[in-house]
């Protein structure tokens, strides 16, 4: 993936700042790759190979840690994440329908951001809300017993507050123009 | 240190004392307990919430509002508990912004409990039946869960209000030996599953030479299904961090660990909340309570690979690796994190233990089984009417868990399963409804106790299809280092997807036997050896069902969707309702020239909702299973001789 100009320097920015915070043990490895996660979204090729000069071990270490636990991303995240719960009480309740139903709607499949960066959608493997399945995670909000018509209201609630944001920006750039 | 023992207790009782006044000063006034956990929240308690707050500022109520964790109750959620002098405390559910509304102007301003909305009062009283005048009150026998829902997760002053922390006062003025003498007479087993007895686990470790030692809370609750482990420490962290100190205090560590799933945000911040806080009355750090005894606590945040629920995939998880698990013995007890002993113990397991300290041994292996003493905390999930968590003693049956606590099968339908003990476990069926759980008696039956997560199928549910479930499941989280575990489990999932999509060759049930016991015997870790039980279980206890897809092409739950087709009865369909035909997310269904509704079978995605909208008095959409191979109208209704509903 190629990066935006000025990204580079913003990632090193990021990683220095969460580098300066620990050690270079090798146990604050998942530590600081969590870190470094919450502030960029995503672990991009050039933070890894920052941690592993800076912690002094191979690329390949960071790398494989980086792949082995599921939560970490190697891509950057849509704006908004939807995370589809696929635990046993949700699967049996139909996850697997609400699961389809956001991969036709958003027309990519998981584990995909969408070309806009607007939605990426997740498969996760339990919240622990199992007896309100099924259950999906839209940004940090849990939304319990989803219907493939819900999936449609949750899509449409963020197309509408777009629609609206961006009325008002538009309002904006033209109250500017006055 | 035995001579500051009476300077100990005396440190404590005055903690106690005044987080006695406070927790009893609140109940001077009226007080609204909203639960929160995650499962709350989920069901929109924070609104809840925020609905009491509201209304009680409006009327200008002398009136406190408190978070606290899930009692249990989840199908019941949000929860509300209104404790009003004069009234018995009252708690009521489902509960949306409008009740909140109206309880607060009925029953905290004009003195009406709103009775039509209550599930339960907390206190026998002469209005209102208690939770132990329902079937489920009677099975279940709280003692990990006693307090949770109804103290605030975030005050410590709420947990030492209610004997917290007094088990710890007592085991710094015993011998540490005598500690791990009494939870080893205890009889307590590890709740993570595998129910290794934790007084041995803990003596081992306190024997071997070698220091630092370490103790480690292993919160990283990865089956699905299971929730327990999120909500006690939601609900109730300083339970579990009493706990911890505990085992480090009787294997003499100085440091320990919570390594908690990163999926659980809420579980961590309580607990770091709960760790500040013990540090500040002085249960935790430098000389606990005055004694010569340290220890300090740190969260490890877990980053999502169901395998370093493992012990030795869990050390190496903290060590900064991959979650690859090493061979046992060595164990962790005598070389664990860093090459040093160390105790690993469930969220559970280590809940226990306060208790038993404070009310002894015997006390413990009065409730329960001769070899499974104590209760066990389930998670009801899945098409069972009350849903949540229930703690009963070991030895209830399956039959009472299910009918008595959990009140039955969903929509009345029949019931065909239960999936228990999450990858690791197996799916019993009718005939082993009977049999006493404990951790025996499910190893018996072929699933496991796992960590207590007990999904209820129902006749819609396709055994095949679960059995695949868990095989994708335990494929994905395989971590690859033995090759029976990550090549096998591969195969065997293809083969069941096949079988689900109607493909199935008659030799592959025996086929899926063999790879199942290869992989048992191949295996290192738990994970592996255990993956192939559900398949083993659904193949013993529904091979008829396997037999279906693989020699009929049929769904007999109509579940698997290449086996089914969805078709509208004309007899059935109402000239004058559209409904289906909103619902369809892909317009796949059309009207008929003569008005009738029928579907496209090569549009149709096969999302249910055309089924779940047709309204309840035509109920005119069917599936059909063997699906029909084109669309003939009414012909290829007639034609199929499967079964439909």
């Amino acid at each position: 993936m190629e990066l935006q100009p000025g990204e580079l320097e913003m990632i090193r920015n990021e990683v220095e700042a969460v580098l300066q915070r620990y050690g270079v043990e090798r146990e604050n490895l998942i530590p600081i790759l969590q870190e470094v996660q919450n502030r960029l979204g995503y672990l991009p090729k050039e933070a890894m190979q920052q941690i592993a000069e800076n912690m002094k071990i191979p690329e390949i270490d960071v790398y494989g840690v980086g792949t082995f636990y599921n939560q970490f991303r190697l891509n950057p995240p849509g704006k908004h994440q939807i995370k589809v719960c696929m635990g046993t009480a949700c699967h049996m309740m139909g996850g697997h329908i609400i699961l389809d139903s956001f991969e036709r709607r958003l027309n990519i499949k998981e584990g995909e951001t969408t070309p806009d960066r607007e939605f990426s959608l997740e498969r996760v493997a339990c919240v622990g809300c199992c007896a309100l399945a099924p259950v999906v995670v839209v940004d940090e909000k849990v939304e319990s017993k989803v219907s493939p018509i819900r999936v449609d209201g949750i899509l449409l609630t963020f197309e509408i507050e777009k629609q609206k944001s961006g009325e008002e920006k538009g309002q904006e750039e033209e109250g500017s123009g006055q | 240190m035995k001579t500051a023992g009476p300077a100990i207790v005396e440190t404590y009782q005055q903690l106690k004392r005044e987080a006695r006044k406070k927790f009893e000063a609140l109940k001077e006034k009226p007080l609204v307990l909203v639960g929160t956990a995650t499962c709350g929240r989920a069901a929109g308690a924070l609104n809840v919430l925020a609905a009491f707050r509201e209304e009680i500022s409006r009327n200008q109520l002398d009136a406190g509002v408190r978070e606290v964790g899930c009692m249990g109750h989840c199908y019941a959620e949000p929860m509300v508990i209104i404790y009003k002098p004069g009234f018995p405390p009252l708690c009521y559910g489902p509960v949306d912004e409008g009740t909140a509304g109206r309880l607060v102007v009925d029953f905290l301003i004009n003195d009406d409990p709103c009775f039509e909305f209550a599930i339960a009062a907390l206190e026998p009283n002469d209005f209102f039946p208690t939770f132990s005048d329902y079937p489920r009150g009677i099975y279940e026998n709280k003692i990990i869960l006693a307090n949770c829902g109804l103290i605030d997760p975030e005050d410590i002053d709420h947990y030492l209000a209610h004997e917290g922390y007094e088990a710890l006062a007592k085991v710094l003025t015993m011998d540490p030996a005598a500690v791990v003498a009494e939870i080893k007479s205890s009889k307590l087993r590890g709740r993570g599953g595998a129910g290794f007895p934790t007084g041995i686990k803990w003596e081992t470790c306190r024997n071997t030479s070698g220091t630092p030692k370490y103790v480690i809370c292993n919160a990283d609750e990865g089956d699905p299904g299971a929730f327990m482990d999120r909500a006690l420490l939601e609900s109730n962290p300083h339970q579990v961090l009493e706990g911890l100190i505990i085992a480090a205090y009787a294997v003499g560590a100085s440091q320990g660990y919570i390594y908690v799933r990163a999926e659980y945000p809420l579980a961590v911040t309580r607990v770091k909340t709960a760790l500040e806080q013990a540090r500040e009355r002085g249960l935790l750090g430098e000389s606990i309570l005055g004694s010569d005894f340290s220890f300090d606590i740190k969260i490890f945040q877990g980053s999502g690979a169901f395998v370093c629920g493992e012990e030795t995939a869990l050390i190496a998880s903290i060590e900064g690796s991959p979650g690859i698990p090493n061979h046992r013995p060595p164990f962790p007890a005598t070389s664990g994190l860093r090459g040093k002993p160390t105790v690993i113990n469930n969220v559970k397991t280590l809940s226990y233990v306060p208790h038993i300290i404070r009310k002894g041994a015997e006390w413990f292996r009065s409730i329960g089984t001769e070899n499974s003493p104590g209760t066990a905390v389930f998670a009801l999930a899945g098409k069972v009417n009350n849903t949540g968590l229930a703690e009963v003693p070991m030895g209830t049956t399956l039959r009472q868990l299910l009918y008595d606590v959990g009140n039955g099968i969903k929509n009345d339908k029949r019931f065909k399963a239960v999936q228990i003990g999450g990858p690791s476990g197996g799916c019993l069926p009718e005939s082993a409804l009977d049999i006493p759980i404990d951790f025996d008696s499910l190893q018996q039956a072929g699933a496991m106790m796992g960590s207590g997560g007990l999904v209820v199928l129902d006749e819609d549910d396709c055994m095949v299809e679960i059995a695949r479930f868990f095989l994708d499941f335990t494929q994905k989280e395989s971590c690859g280092k033995c090759t029976f575990c990550r090549l096998g489990t591969k195969q065997m999932l293809d083969i069941l997807t096949e079988i689900t999509r109607g493909r199935g060759r008659p030799e592959d049930i025996d086929l899926l036997w063999e790879l199942a016991e290869d992989i048992k015997a191949g295996s290192l870790c738990g994970l592996g050896k255990t993956a192939p039980n559900p398949v083993l279980t659904t193949i013993r206890y529904f091979r008829d069902e396997y037999e279906a897809h693989i020699q009929e092409g049929r769904c007999p739950a109509l579940m698997c969707k290449e086996l089914i087709t969805y078709y509208i009865v004309p007899e059935k369909c109402s000239k004058l309702c559209n409904v289906c035909i909103g619902s369809c997310p892909v317009e796949a269904i059309y009207t008929r020239p003569d008005m009738l509704k029928a579907i496209y079978l090569d549009k149709c995605v096969k999302c249910n909702s055309c089924m779940v909208a047709c309204p309840p008095q035509y109920q005119a959409v069917i599936k059909i299973s063997p699906p029909i191979v084109e669309d003939k109208g009414d012909q290829a209704h007639e034609q199929t001789s499967g079964n439909n509903r």
